[in-house]
């Protein structure tokens, strides 16, 4: 009996948690689309992937939460802020002057997307969604991650380390190639005056 | 599985996926059309984590991962190509960046 009680306690605990996360990760989803500032919009989307780790971690896996905050919110939240403070800040207005064709088109086009995956998972699953299967206690760990990495997933592991390497090797002669141009161009502000302004602050 | 049921879960990746739908489709500033495809990949992860603890399969993890290297390419490359438009002085704007010549 106190077992039980136990059980529906962590049970209840686990929805609360749920419904805080899962409420912050789609507000902060809704604050990255509607910020004019880009600034904001990027340290919303820090809050969005902690929660999202959180919940990560709700579904026991411990090695992609932990992939997710050093991974996302590191490495390349950090090189998004990076940008944005390189280029400065540019500020839109998405919602001023009423809704155009295309805001309304885009709305449309979103609900269509989301009616589309709610009736295809509800219809498709039907009520085989109601038993999860039991897993162990090394789901999710490092250890089992790296396991079935190099022993089941060995292609994914290999073709994902060829794709991060072509995406370096891309990132550095696209930051290359427009310095190398500017330093072999005899006249840099002739250049400059051809382009056109208007991005320009 | 303790709390919510995987149904709940798929939900809220379909949400997310939405979301960041919506400002793919609405904004024009390049830098929060990245941001909000980042919404769009982890809402996928999202539903491809919760499907792979409802099989107690870690197929799943191990796609949720090779979706997290992809995601972090296309940030390499998609910044490179913002600070190559901010050197040549072009707008980051979508709707004006329709000509690939610039």
């Amino acid at each position: 009996m106190s077992t039980l009680v136990a059980a529906s306690a962590a049970n209840v605990l686990v929805w609360i948690v749920w419904v805080v996360a899962g409420f912050s990760c789609l507000a902060s989803g809704v604050a990255v689309v509607s910020f004019s500032n880009p600034f904001y919009s990027a340290l919303a989307l820090i809050g969005n992937l902690g929660s999202l780790a959180i919940l990560y971690l709700l579904l026991s896996a411990e090695f992609v939460a932990a992939a997710q905050v050093l991974v996302y919110a590191g490495a390349v939240m950090v090189m998004f802020l990076f940008v944005i403070a390189y280029v400065g800040p540019r500020m839109e207005a998405p919602w001023a002057g009423g809704p155009s064709w295309q805001t309304l088109g885009a709305v449309g086009a979103a609900g269509a997307l989301l009616v589309e995956i709610v009736v295809v998972i509800s219809l498709k699953a039907g009520d085989s969604l109601g038993t999860s299967a039991a897993v162990g206690a090394s789901f999710g760990t490092p250890a089992w991650i790296g396991r079935i990495f190099v022993t089941d997933h060995l292609a994914s592991f290999e073709i994902t380390s060829i794709v991060l390497l072509v995406a370096a090797v891309g990132g550095v002669i696209l930051g290359s190639h427009t310095r190398r141009r500017a330093s072999e161009t005899v006249a840099p502000n002739v250049v400059e005056q051809r382009e056109p302004v208007g991005g320009a602050r | 599985m303790l709390g919510p049921g995987v149904a709940w879960y798929a939900a809220l990746a379909g949400f997310l996926f939405g979301t960041g739908a919506l400002g793919v489709l609405i904004r024009r500033n390049v830098l929060i059309v990245l941001l909000s495809l980042e919404i769009m990949l982890n809402g996928a992860n999202l539903a491809l984590i919760a499907f792979s603890r409802h099989a107690g399969n870690g197929a799943g993890q191990i796609f949720a991962l090779a979706v997290m290297a992809v995601a972090a390419s296309e940030v390499c490359v998609g910044l490179g190509l913002v600070v190559a438009l901010h050197r040549r002085r072009l707008a980051i704007d979508v709707d004006r960046l329709s000509e690939l010549r610039g």
